[in-house]
């Protein structure tokens, strides 16, 4: 049935052919880079390039600067601009050759400088200066702009051209983010060829030709891509700018420090910049090992949430039923008055930490365990995995999943969630040989790149894995997989196992949570089965900021810093904490927010966690917030749930200070300070050492060097990486733990800054601010009569000295092994209905895009997306509103057809403003179903 | 705006099948389009994307670069005249002149009955025949301003609806798709099936339905151009 109706509308009739080439020219063939070496003399000078490799960038290699606008190292060349002809000598005498479309040969004489070459050059440079208009004055570029730079070293000083120039419509929006100004464009094609080639939504193409032609796009279809601020960061000319940038700075004005993006747990690199203690722009660093320059618009475009109304900038305490301005002493005190009283009965549970930096997030798990006296912490919102799961199994990084032989996808749509990960991916599958499996409930933005996509019915993921994973012969269907594509799917798996990769696993699964509406352990028993296949690795799709460094610094039930369970922990963790750990494991958000609605909760933390946005059964959260009887949040925006808060405490943002951030792979990279502190706010690990303090345990942290120099003390997953290192521009690329000395030696970044290729970042460079600027004392605070009873001070034996050794240490902690066996899931036979799968989108009702004024209006209206023939059935017309219902509640919503999805199947896409499926989903079901019918009373 | 009919949808669907890439059938589609509505709607790039897995905007962008491709509705006949250099010499811009003020629009415009759209060309491929023009993509040659009257009269009139279709298709697409010998699907292309038959030796000749020029008629390929021999000879 399902087959029959998805078959049945065409809507598109030829899926866009996987071997497309770039939208404006096809490279010659490059001979296969063997990894030998030939020997090329480059003015004159003899030196060694690699075979294959572009003459200009064996010649940027060899120190010799081509001048160069359509080639970006990060694309196939198309030799479109003509800037870097060169001369090369032949047969017939010295030719006129593109460097960046001809590769060296071996004897190859080159001369960049000569007669022919300059006059080349300058006869380019006149050209393409024809129709520019010069307003370089009023141009965002001007400063950062190849166009003027080799202008003036390469150009002919004088243009023979008198005619009138063309004129355009002065910037015209191509999208809600980018403005086009077609009279500076040079057609250099970088836009249009990074639309399709990188990011594969080639929403953008050249128009017309000659003197006209011009960067287009279509009527009605403006450049909605997830990526288009990357056209403007590449564009060597003023043509393309970004709204929220335009005329905000000016490159000579602007600091800039070199950072990491935590909007995702990708964890880009980033160059930022500010101007006047403001935040202005993020451009892409060109980062070997994870983003190649990009960034996604989520990441580069978010940043002025932090200045949106909603943010935090005072202590807040509630009087009745108000949240009113208190100073930090006062909403100190108070917070830590309930939270002792909480420890004392019905205990603490802390939610949340992904916004954490690395250092803020050991803190607050060390504060948690040896202050609060509990375990009860989760990092996660019940929206990702088991954290046993993520630490315990192989882990592989971004390069090893594009080099892998094969990429198992157990995960949300990646396109949405970790973008630049699609591109990584989108990238090794198009051009690496790479092959892509899905086994998804919905199609997602990689869909039409793989080789064989698994429409599972959601709840069955792990009877699917298992399937795939088994060699007992298929009989039928499986989780409503076809039996023929779960062979299909066997023979990639054991295609890959055979031939395997030359430089990498054979299999990487990317692990995430691939509905909202199916139980976590789901994911966790199909990881269990997968991870038994042959030479296996794991990369992780959790995609929340530094979801990962809360992980790996223990901020999730049963797990302590360096991925050491508690048990095996305890004794080197009481040992080195000096104070006992909770005797027994603690609850996960769903547990505790449980708890908490049965009024069985002390008390609960927020730190950074909205449980009432993120957790899927909002149903749940709502209850757990309002039947706590003491919360505290520590946040940087007032969102929904800290609004149920007793006590608020305001955390300084990205960039408004220094730290760590840990990505999907394990990557340590560095987060550098820019900007000052919002108002009062304080750093998180600032918050939780003062109400330690004011719980009677000083932590005796005075600055994130204190922090980390104990880390690597404490957690054997961090030895050795030392925080020099770190913040060091050595380690720009990150280091990934756990890793080991001579990894650790070899540290090195792989690309240097390319103004040429990423204009605007060339002089960016890591920024060190003295820790002295973050210490307290700097923070005016108001003196509170300290209000816990003395008896309520928790006594701990003072720590002993760091780095004892010998009599009585215990052993290091080994790391968590494989996760336990996941417990079958002896579920109750669903509910009737429609299989619900939700997932989130890049512009959502979150925080972050909300908070940001030219973002909020960039979310969809919320829909519910069904296969036609659920809609026929029912009579009703696409954009007619239906009512969807589970057990959990209702929600109105327009319906959408999509013939992509299984007859089963409705999707609605996480957290709209305007109706999130967080209402419907019932987090305790393997799956949550719905019924659909038609909303009464017509409209 | 319409989408591709379904006729032509399936013509559109032939073609595919005729390439490896879909996209390969880009540009013959397109003019299959372009004979159903005149000029290529935004709907019916939209189709065509779809159809051959290319975004409306790259469709565009290809489309585009051909002068030959319309984007706003031309009239019932699109007369181009050639401007090109044996064409200019043999007067080429006096009847461009004329034909603006007997038409009363300028290159570009399409005349308020919605009858005649003109244009100005690069060479025709009739230099022969200078000066030249063409409507619907059926050839006229040594047109003097008096022959451009009496073709715009006779078109009017609807005597020449038996050689120039509404909107006319270039031949080799028909033909590619193995249309054209199937027989015409255009009550306003007779000639179809002949040229079918015998596409290679080009058309026959055309006698002049104009009283006081004779013009000449040409269908030709859009790659090669199949003048007529005997023809020419006649001409001489
Ligand atoms: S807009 Fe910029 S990037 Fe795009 S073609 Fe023009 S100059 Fe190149
Ligand atoms: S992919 Fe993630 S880390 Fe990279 S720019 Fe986007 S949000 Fe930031
Ligand atoms: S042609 Fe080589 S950089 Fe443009
Ligand atoms: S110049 Fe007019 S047809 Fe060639």
């Amino acid at each position: 049935m399902s087959e029959d109706t998805r078959n049945e509308v065409p809507v598109r009739l030829v899926r866009r052919p996987l071997v497309t080439e770039s939208a404006v020219g096809t490279p010659p063939p490059a001979p296969a880079a063997s990894g030998e070496t030939v020997n090329i003399t480059i003015d004159g000078r003899s030196v060694e390039a690699k075979a294959g490799q572009w003459i200009i960038d064996a010649a940027d290699e060899a120190g010799v600067y081509i001048p160069r606008f359509c080639y970006h190292p990060r694309m196939k060349p198309v030799g479109m601009c003509r800037m870097c002809l060169v001369e090369v000598e032949g047969p017939r005498g010295p030719t006129l050759m593109p460097a960046c479309y001809n590769p060296v040969a071996d004897g190859m004489t080159i001369h960049t400088k000569s007669d022919k070459a300059v006059k080349a050059q300058e006869g380019v440079l006149e050209f393409l200066l024809v129709n520019h208009p010069l307003d370089c004055p009023v141009c965002d570029k001007g400063g950062e702009c190849p166009l003027q730079d080799q202008t003036l070293a390469y150009g002919p000083g004088e243009s023979r051209f008198v005619e009138e120039k063309r004129h355009w419509e002065k910037p015209i929006p191509i999208s809600d983010l980018v403005y086009l100004d077609r009279e500076r464009c040079i057609q250099c094609g970088r836009c249009v060829r990074f639309a399709d080639e990188v990011a594969g939504d080639p929403f953008i193409d050249f128009a017309e030709r000659g003197d006209r032609t011009e960067v287009a796009i279509f009527a009605g279809q403006p450049y909605g891509s997830n990526f288009s601020g990357n056209v403007v960061q590449i564009c060597p000319v003023g043509a393309l700018t970004a709204k929220p940038y335009r005329f905000k700075a000016r490159p000579w004005d602007l600091q800039q420090v070199e950072s990491t993006c935590t909007t995702c747990a990708v964890g880009c690199r980033s160059a930022v910049q500010a101007s006047s203690n403001e935040v202005t722009r993020l451009i892409g660093v060109d980062s070997d090992p994870v983003n190649w320059g990009w960034l996604c618009d989520k990441g580069r475009f978010a940043f002025p949430a932090a200045a949106g109304s909603t943010r935090l900038s005072v202590p807040l305490v509630r009087e009745g039923n108000e949240l009113v301005e208190a100073t930090w002493g006062a909403a100190l005190a108070r917070a830590a008055e309930g939270l002792a009283r909480a420890r004392r009965s019905g205990g603490i549970g802390v939610i949340g930490g992904a916004r954490l930096p690395n250092e803020d997030a050991y803190v607050w798990s060390k504060t948690a365990r040896m202050v609060f006296g509990t375990d009860s912490v989760d990092a996660q919102l019940g929206d990702g995995v088991p954290a046993e799961t993520i630490l315990g199994l192989p882990r592989a990084t971004i390069d090893e999943a594009a080099r892998a032989a094969l990429v198992i996808t157990v995960a949300p749509d990646i396109k949405e969630e970790l973008p630049v990960l699609y591109l990584r991916l989108r990238h090794a599958v198009r051009e690496q040989g790479t092959q892509l499996v899905e086994l998804t409930p919905a199609p997602t933005g990689l869909t039409p790149y793989a080789a064989e996509t698994a429409f599972y019915r959601p709840g069955e993921l792990a009877a699917l894995a298992a399937a795939v994973a088994s060699s007992e012969p298929v009989t039928g269907d499986v989780a409503g997989v076809a039996g023929a594509t779960i062979e299909a799917v066997r023979a990639h798996v054991a295609r890959a196992a055979e031939v395997g990769s030359p430089s990498g696993p054979p299999v990487v699964v990317v692990l995430g949570r691939p509905s909202l509406a199916e139980s976590e352990a789901q994911v966790a028993a199909a990881a269990h089965v997968l991870a038994g296949l042959p030479g296996v690795k794991f990369l992780s799709a959790l995609r929340r900021g530094n979801i990962h460094g809360a992980l790996d610094f223990g901020l999730s039930p049963g797990v302590l810093p360096g991925r050491v369970g508690l048990d095996a922990g305890r004794e080197w963790f009481e040992y080195q904490w000096g104070a006992p750990l909770p005797a027994e494991r603690g609850f996960d958000t769903a547990a505790m927010l449980n708890e908490s609605s049965r009024g069985r909760m002390g008390a609960l933390v927020l730190v950074g966690a909205d449980p009432l946005t993120d957790f899927p059964d909002s149903n749940l959260a709502l209850r757990g917030l309002l039947g706590a009887r003491f919360v505290v949040a520590v946040d940087t925006h007032l969102n929904a749930s800290v609004r149920h808060a007793d006590v608020v405490l305001p955390a300084s943002a990205w960039a408004e200070r220094r730290g760590t951030f840990t990505n999907v792979e394990g990557r340590i990279t560095w987060l550098s300070q820019l900007v000052v502190e919002h108002s009062v706010s304080w750093p998180d690990w600032m918050i939780a050492s003062e109400l330690a303090e004011r719980m009677g345990v000083n932590l005796a942290f005075t600055c994130l060097e204190d922090i980390w120099a104990e880390i690597e003390r404490v957690s054997p997953l961090h030895h050795g990486v030392h925080y020099e290192l770190l913040s060091g521009i050595r380690a720009r690329d990150g280091v990934v733990v756990p890793a080991d000395a001579a990894t650790i030696a070899q540290t090195v970044t792989s690309r240097p800054l390319d103004p040429m290729a990423d204009p605007g970042i060339a002089s960016a460079e890591l920024h060190r601010i003295a820790p002295s600027a973050l210490l307290v004392t700097s923070v005016e605070m108001t003196p509170e009569p300290d209000s816990i009873d003395p008896s309520d001070h928790v006594a701990y034996p003072e720590p002993p000295p760091s780095g004892a050794s010998g009599e009585g240490v215990p052993a290091v902690p080994r790391p968590l092994g494989a996760p336990p066996v996941p417990a079958p899931s002896g579920a109750a036979p669903l509910a009737q209905g429609l299989r619900l799968v939700t997932r989130r989108t890049m512009w959502d009702g979150g925080t972050q895009v909300q908070a940001a004024a030219q973002l909020a209006g960039l979310a969809p209206d919320p829909a519910v997306r069904v296969n036609p023939a659920v809609l026929a059935e029912m009579g009703t017309a696409e954009g007619e509103m239906v009512v969807l219902r589970s057990s959990r509640g209702k929600l109105t919503v327009p319906a959408a057809a999509d013939a992509s999805l299984p007859a089963g199947t409705a999707v609605l896409t996480w957290n709209l403003p305007g109706g999130s499926a967080g209402d419907l989903v019932d987090s305790a079901a393997v799956a949550t179903t719905v019924t659909i019918e038609a909303h009464g009373g017509g409209s | 705006m319409p989408r591709l009919n379904p006729d032509n949808l399936q013509r559109a669907l032939d073609l595919i099948a005729l390439y490896p890439q879909p996209r390969s059938a880009l540009i013959p589609i397109l003019h299959i389009l372009q004979e159903q509505d005149g000029y290529l709607s935004e709907d019916g790039m939209n189709h065509v994307g779809e159809l051959v897995g290319l975004e409306a905007v790259e469709v565009r962008g290809t489309a585009s670069f051909y002068d030959m491709f319309h984007f706003e509705p031309v009239g019932r006949y699109l007369i181009a005249v050639c401007t090109n250099i044996a064409c200019m010499l043999q007067g080429a811009y006096r009847l461009l002149e004329h034909a603006e003020e007997r038409l009363g629009v300028a290159p570009g415009g399409t005349t308020a009955d919605g009858m005649f759209t003109l244009e100005d060309a690069e060479c025709l491929a009739l230099c022969g025949n200078a000066p030249c023009l063409t409507v619907n993509w059926r050839f006229f040659g040594d047109v003097d301003p008096e022959g451009f009257d009496a073709l715009t009269d006779d078109l009017r009139n609807g005597r020449l609806d038996d050689e120039v279709p509404p909107h006319g298709t270039l031949i080799r697409v028909r033909r590619s798709v193995g249309l054209a010998a199937a027989g015409p699907t255009d009550e306003a292309t007779p000639q179809s099936a002949e040229v079918g038959a015998d596409v290679d030796a080009g058309p026959a000749p055309h006698r002049s339905t104009g009283p006081a020029v004779e013009l000449s008629t040409h269908r030709t390929t859009t790659a090669t151009n199949v003048v007529d021999a005997a023809h020419l000879e006649g001409r001489q």
